[in-house]
């Protein structure tokens, strides 16, 4: 049972695990293309591998420290930028040749890209209400 | 590097992640069999990192090494990490960080396998 209403603690340690994976897959996902694939007409899919590592990253941070409002911008990006790409790269197949995270909405992550921003929003309000409230 | 091995290691994996899962909803400590079975993985995923380097060094197939080795130096190092922060984790859910560990190193495993096949080239 935790006993403060942080970010961080019970099932937050989870929660920071999970995001914790992503950050890591999508930044070396972004460093390998920026190293081994990136050619001047295919720009937009490795800056945006970039970008959303950047975002999981800063968004582990925010959480695993307890930093609320940055949590609360960081996975607003993130719930923007997966809804943003998933729906861009289905209606234009032509800007993005190779995969991101957030491509088709996550599946290549088994679509936990989508569902992550929502269990982040859910728990940022969840904790906001104090220790009474807590699981 | 096979199927047999790459999907062998997934489902161990998964073993242990319902096993973890298993303490997380019953509200079970971090007990020795867990830890037990973390170590298990463990093992094999160290046997992985050296078989899969030497095989790596033998193959003839067009294989990213460095995307290869940096998966399986990942897959090394998740377990402990996992341990360590479960066992911070004072509530139901620092089993649930092994369950999550566990889960990756699956998913992780299976993309080796497509690394190995050059599925993602």
């Amino acid at each position: 049972m935790p006993e403060r209403s942080d970010t961080s603690h019970g099932f937050g340690r989870v929660l920071v695990a999970i995001y914790a994976v992503f950050a890591v897959a999508a930044s070396a996902r972004s460093i390998v293309q920026l190293i081994t694939e990136v050619e001047s007409d295919t720009v937009v899919p490795y800056v945006l591998s970039a970008f959303a590592g950047v975002v999981y990253v800063v968004a582990t941070y925010a959480l695993a420290r307890n930093h609320r409002r940055l949590a609360l911008v960081t996975i607003g990006i993130e719930l923007v930028g997966v809804i943003a790409v998933g729906l861009l790269s289905l209606v234009d197949t032509e800007l993005f040749p190779d995969q991101t995270v957030w491509s088709d909405f996550g599946r290549g992550y088994v679509f936990i890209p989508l569902v992550l921003p929502f269990v982040g929003l859910w728990w940022l309000r969840r904790t906001s209400r104090g220790p009474a409230s807590m699981v | 590097m096979n199927d047999p091995v790459a999907y062998g290691i997934a489902i161990l994996a998964v073993l242990v992640a319902v096993f973890a899962g298993w303490h997380t909803l019953r509200r079970r400590e971090f007990g020795n069999p867990l830890f037990y079975a973390v170590c298990v993985l463990e093992i094999v995923l160290l046997a992985l990192l050296v078989g899969g380097s030497i095989a790596l060094g033998r193959t003839s197939r067009d294989v990213d090494g460095v995307l290869f080795i940096s998966y399986l130096v990942t897959m090394v190092v998740i377990p402990p990490a996992a341990v360590v922060w479960g066992i911070a984790e004072k509530s139901r859910w620092g089993t649930g960080v092994v369950v999550v560990a566990m889960l990756t190193i699956a998913a992780l495993s299976v993309r080796l396998l497509g690394i190995w096949k050059g599925a993602y080239a």
